[in-house]
């Protein structure tokens, strides 16, 4: 078997397949754009529409400013940049308690029901409380987004930091290793699957919570953006938001995974070789 | 005897669970001289890995003591070093296999380059020169305990334990590997305390045999090995000798009594077996032989 014209073929099939997937998508739009343009419903505008809407609205500016309107400049770049703050106060906060708290079997148990109480507690709730503290504006919107993404990255990296391999801890004493570099040669990078599993989790989190904070009160943003639009009637404005939103959830996994790919190498590679 | 006692251990006692518990270990006493490689059998359960566990310092006995060089051992010494029978976790699958060998080199190595010109060094002893950039998990299982070994030999070791070290690996690459411990040995001034559950291997590698009682462990024989220098795997198996002596390994190990007129012998009364664990144990051993049977005649 020579390995050249069948790595090919599997590469023929990998991008029929991948074509595949995109065309059941592309199928879906089209059937939109045909159901839109009979119904006639200002409701229901057709993609195409909504696509033109996008461009005019975000990406038709000056090429020195990479194509963004002002409008995007204004709306969408400070909603990325609260999720960006709100996350990093998250992963700071859970990954560096989370592996404090997992490490300490019993503190883990005294803050068990705690947390578990804490994360139950749906974060858009907290939004008066946020708005009463912080008032409307940046600050709130990042408390909301913090403290709803803090928990699944706080819960995982605790059970991570808690189930490292206790032959791998008594390799590091049989090693003498010293406190440090066991918990940045060992503890740390045994923790790392958990503490992406619950990153992922957050960053779909921090979407919705971005845009819940804004629509309760900002001055601008994407869900401020949305609320002038559905307030103005301009019902193909609202859907343009829509689908951005979904746009930019879908490049923050991307983000997320890719990270996530360069970080847990390792992993993958040592999980795919156990039976 | 010229070479010096380097580990003496005393009346080891180690007991699991509160209040009196588990009785683990019960009375060990014992003298390793310098450079001895002395081999540790028994049944499954007898505390071999307990005892392993004590003289390393990583866990305290109840009662009795171990010395090394005259000195008690309550945490894990200096220029000690351990092999794990679990080579795929010991070593730390997010390291390279050059980062796993020089990760204990960084308390007395201050310089980088030096670490891993040791490390290197260390590889190239156990037969892996080409593999620093590799994952462990990118190795075989023989490999990875080759790496264990590196790891171990590149702290220098004057004491050097090993846990079952080729328990999870298939027969051919155990003979490899137990050659490769006599090499080191031959090379570089090394005590060497073996726990094994492979009858032929004890003896194979050892100048001592050292059979444990099922749990508690105490010392049911202490055996020499009387066996031409340059081992190997052939030739010395098929001596009388080597037959002989695994021959009484086995039944000692089986809880037999040796021949009589040996040396070693159960020094205490034989306790009244318990039937339970008395067939437990013989099936446990019946199981292994098989199967260790089995694992050689595939390799043929």
């Amino acid at each position: 078997m020579s390995g050249a014209p069948a790595r090919r073929a599997a590469g023929w099939r990998t991008t029929g397949h991948v074509l595949g997937r995109w065309a059941v998508l592309a199928a879906a739009v089209g059937l939109w754009e045909v159901w839109a343009r009979q119904l006639g419903s200002s409701f229901f505008p057709p993609p195409s529409a909504i696509v033109a809407r996008m461009y005019d609205q975000w990406f038709s500016g000056p090429a020195a400013h990479l194509f963004l309107t002002r409008d995007a400049i204004g709306n969408v770049l400070p909603s990325l940049g609260r999720i960006a703050a709100g996350l990093a106060i998250a992963v700071a906060v859970g990954g560096v308690a989370g592996v404090a708290i997992g490490r300490s079997p019993a503190v883990a148990g005294y803050l068990d029901p705690l947390l578990q109480f804490a994360r139950a507690l749906p974060a858009v709730t907290l939004v008066p409380v946020f708005i009463a503290l912080f008032q409307l504006g940046t600050e709130m919107e990042v408390a909301t987004i913090a403290f709803g993404t803090v928990w699944p990255i706080l819960l995982n990296t605790i059970d991570g930091a808690r189930s490292v391999d206790p032959l791998q801890m008594e390799t590091a004493r049989a090693f003498r290793l010293p406190g440090s570099q066991r918990l940045a040669k060992l503890i740390i990078p045994a923790t790392m699957p958990r503490f992406f599993a619950g990153l992922r989790l957050s960053v779909s989190l921090a979407l919705v919570l971005m845009v819940f904070a804004e629509l309760a009160g900002s001055s601008n943003g994407v869900g401020y953006e949305m609320n002038n639009a559905q307030s103005s009637f301009d019902m193909t404005w609202v859907w343009a938001t829509i689908v951005l939103l979904a746009l930019l959830g879908n490049a923050l996994n991307l983000l997320e995974q890719a990270v996530e790919h360069r970080m847990l190498g390792w992993h993958r590679g040592a999980r795919g070789r156990t039976p | 005897m010229t070479e010096a006692a380097m580990l003496e251990i005393t009346g080891l006692t180690r007991a699991f669970g509160p209040g009196t518990g588990h009785l683990a270990l019960d009375g060990i006493t014992l003298t390793v001289r310098e450079g001895e490689l002395v081999s540790i059998v028994g049944p499954s359960g007898c505390g071999k890995s307990t005892l392993l566990r004590c003289v390393a310092g990583l866990i305290r006995p109840t009662g009795g003591s171990v010395v090394l060089h005259g000195a008690p051992v309550d945490n894990v010494p200096d220029r000690l070093a351990v092999v794990f029978q679990d080579y795929s976790r010991s070593l730390f699958p997010w390291l390279s296999v050059r980062d796993n060998v020089a990760l204990p080199l960084r308390r007395t190595q201050p310089s980088r380059a030096q670490r891993h010109a040791i490390a290197l060094d260390a590889l190239a002893t156990v037969g892996l020169p080409d593999t620093a950039q590799k994952y462990p998990w990118q190795l075989s299982g023989g490999m990875q305990q080759r790496v264990a070994i590196a790891r171990a030999l590149a702290c220098d070791p004057v004491l050097l334990l090993m846990d079952e070290p080729f328990g999870s690996v298939d027969a051919q690459t155990r003979e490899d590997l137990e050659d490769l411990i006599l090499a080191v040995r031959r090379d570089r001034q090394m005590t060497i305390l073996m726990v094994t559950h492979d009858i032929d291997e004890s003896v194979y590698v050892g100048d001592r045999v050292i059979v444990l009682t099922p749990g508690p462990g105490r010392v049911r024989a202490d055996l020499p090995v009387a066996l031409p220098a340059p081992r190997d795997q052939i030739t010395t198996k098929e001596l009388p000798a080597f037959v002989r002596l695994r021959t009484e390994v086995s039944r000692l190990v089986r809880g037999q009594e040796g021949r009589p007129g040996d040396s070693g012998g159960a020094e205490e009364p034989r306790r009244p077996a318990d039937p339970r664990g008395g067939a437990g144990r013989a099936e446990y051993w019946g199981r292994e032989r098989n199967r260790s049977r089995a694992a050689r005649a595939s390799q043929e």
